[in-house]
């Protein structure tokens, strides 16, 4: 594919356009045909299938959601009820992953457990996304001064230890679900801005978008119908991403004790207990079932993501 | 090679300051009095303004700041409300726990994330490559939470082959210390493993499909020659970029692993200052913690202009 700089000399551009004037069509058909063109010459649509493993994912995390969302209708213990003749007992048909040292049914808090930890993964990145995706949108796209005020504001807060600050905040302020989303989500800005600015401005000086500005379009559609459906990819997957990151973060607080608090159940603070007064040799069961469901979500959130960001082309070290 | 330092020296420095502010005003700006902790029951409007005063909170908070940063420019960022130790030997004492932690889990990532990448970036999309690339997955879906209390049951509680909680510091016993050691840095250290080996894999198969890399091929250079001489040194950026920023957040990162094993590491002690309001320690391991993490980036750009110096033409 000839670089931008070349095809702007020959001025085939320019004639394509004028042939095609005034159709805004046009300009996304030579966005399409310009994208694919790039995915064919670079000959990697083979290693772009989504493969068995990525479905496999996806119905996993489905499954985790569908389970979260209607956990109320299972037929279920409810997650705190102390059933005192099972004390510890092993995984039977009764308590199908067992129960925990106080009575109380392993399966029903691991479901109840995941709704906390889906609720501030992706909760905390729709935040985060809002207001990082779109000054980053706009840093990207507008430059200038507030592109550098922008960018140099990112640098500082990414130096800044979030997870100190995170902390801080949980301490003094109540820990609830509400609040750690919310805090969390604030902390995720930073980094979803650099991924969303590194994208809009890979984009903001494409021929297409030149296009555009000439054709006279407007800046709220340069951005809206030329750089967002090219930055949505990149938003996706490293979204996801973001999301496992988060998990991973609310589950260090609730294994620290400062996410949610008890008895309300989630993962990490099912392996906190599991951990704790040598439970472990005792009933090993605590530990090992939110472990596993941890570590199944996390490795099919990155899987989904990875798979996407491959499947879009976009690179690693974008951040 | 001079003038790029100087100006990434300048860019230190100014960062350096802005953190000096966040950090001061993080700790100030929070709800949650020290005067509260120190007081207790014997919480009085006089008591208090005695407290405020002794401590230099009934001042401007610019005139505040103003008194931080000359103390710390003086070595001294105060005592813990607490115990009355000072921040400084706090810090001192938990940055050489943090700093060994980090140490031995970054030397075996790279030990294993380098030899497997050169391994498998010769020959990408092969079973060898498949495999790594799958299983590095898994790494990365493993956190300290998860790994730590698994590696806890199996290996301390399980098998006895190391202590579950606590340490002997390195200067009493060496030996013992690092055997100590070896289970909360492996935790620390799976992420990482995932990181180092996905970057480097990638960027080498990049390298290895450059102009001259044919031209070393056509000479005739076995393959070997051809990935340590030529291909590795080009490839080495986003895995240096990405080491500086994950050993950045390690400091103090590693509070998992120092909670669980009763190891008082930068990261616990400041989750416990942050719970006991004790906001002296708060604020002097922060400034710390942001201050390495700035420097060890620093150190980064540094290496990038040793393996390749086009980076200061830009």
């Amino acid at each position: 594919m000839p670089d931008d700089r070349e095809l702007r000399a020959t001025g085939s551009e320019r004639a394509l356009l004028v042939d095609r004037f005034p159709g805004q069509a046009a300009v996304d058909e030579l966005v399409v045909s310009r994208q694919s063109e790039h995915l064919d010459s670079e000959d990697l649509m083979a290693s772009h299938a989504l493969g068995i493993l990525f479905w496999i994912a996806v119905a996993f995390t489905g499954l985790v959601v569908l389970l979260a969302v209607f956990a109320n209708l299972l037929p279920l213990p409810k997650p705190d009820y102390q059933n005192y003749s099972a004390i510890n007992a092993a995984p039977s048909i009764h308590h199908l992953l067992g129960t925990d040292d106080l009575g109380r049914d392993l399966l029903s808090r691991l479901i109840f457990g995941a709704r906390v930890s889906l609720i501030v993964g992706f909760g905390s990145v729709l935040i985060g996304m809002a207001v990082g995706g779109t000054l980053g949108l706009l840093s990207g796209v507008r430059g200038g001064a507030v592109d550098i005020g922008l960018n140099a504001a990112s640098f500082v807060l990414l130096a800044f230890p979030a997870i100190v600050a995170v902390i801080a905040v949980v301490a003094f302020w109540k820990a609830s679900l509400l609040h750690i989303t919310i805090i969390i989500g604030v902390g995720t800005i930073p980094i979803l801005f650099r991924v969303i600015r590194a994208s809009a401005l890979a984009f903001a000086n494409r021929d297409f978008v030149i296009a555009a500005r000439t054709l006279g379009a407007t800046s709220g559609r340069i951005v809206f119908r030329e750089i967002l459906p090219n930055v949505v990819p990149a938003a996706v997957s490293f979204g996801l991403i973001s999301v496992a990151g988060v998990i991973v973060l609310e589950g260090s607080l609730a294994f620290l004790g400062l996410s949610v608090p008890l008895p309300t159940p989630s993962w990490g603070n099912m392996i906190a207990e599991g951990v704790s007064n040598n439970l472990i040799s005792i009933n090993p069961y605590i530990l090992l079932w939110p472990s596993l469901a941890m570590f199944l979500l996390l490795l099919s959130i990155n899987l989904i993501g990875d798979r996407l960001r491959q499947k879009f082309d976009i690179r690693e070290g974008l951040l | 090679m001079t003038r790029y330092l100087i100006r990434r020296l300048i860019q230190l420095v100014v960062i350096c300051f802005i953190i000096s502010i966040l950090v001061f005003l993080l700790v100030h700006l929070l709800p949650g009095d020290p005067s509260t902790t120190i007081l207790g029951g014997n919480d009085t409007p006089q008591n208090r303004a005695i407290i405020l005063k002794q401590l230099g909170l009934d001042t401007p908070l610019w005139h505040q700041y103003w008194v931080w940063l000359t103390n710390v420019f003086h070595g001294n960022l105060g005592e813990s409300y607490l115990n009355h130790q000072s921040v400084d030997s706090i810090i001192a004492n938990d940055y050489q726990v943090d700093l060994e932690l980090i140490i031995i889990s970054q030397v075996i990532a790279f030990a294993v994330a380098i030899p497997l990448a050169l391994f498998t970036a010769r020959r990408p999309n092969r079973p060898a490559d498949n495999t790594a690339t799958t299983g590095t997955f898994g790494l990365l879906a493993l956190p300290p939470f998860v790994i730590a209390p698994i590696m806890v049951a199996v290996f301390a509680v399980g098998l006895h082959w190391f202590p579950s909680t606590g340490y002997v510091p390195f200067t009493q016993d060496p030996l013992t210390n690092l055997h100590d050691m070896i289970l909360p840095a492996l935790a620390i250290t799976a992420g990482s493993i995932a990181i180092y080996y996905r970057l480097l894999r990638s960027d080498l198969i990049s390298t290895l499909q450059e102009d001259f890399i044919t031209m070393a091929r056509s000479k005739g250079l076995s393959d070997r020659y051809i990935m340590m001489r030529h291909a590795f040194r080009p490839s080495l950026f986003s895995l240096m970029a990405a080491a500086g920023v994950n050993i950045g957040t390690l400091i103090a990162g590693t509070f998992i692993v120092e909670w669980l094993f009763a190891i008082s590491g930068l990261g616990y002690s400041l989750v416990n200052a942050v719970e006991q309001n004790d906001y002296l320690v708060v604020q002097g391991i922060t400034l710390v913690v942001a201050v390495s993490f700035v420097v060890i980036n620093f150190i980064v750009d540094f290496l990038f202009t040793v393996v390749d110096p086009r980076v200061v033409r830009e």
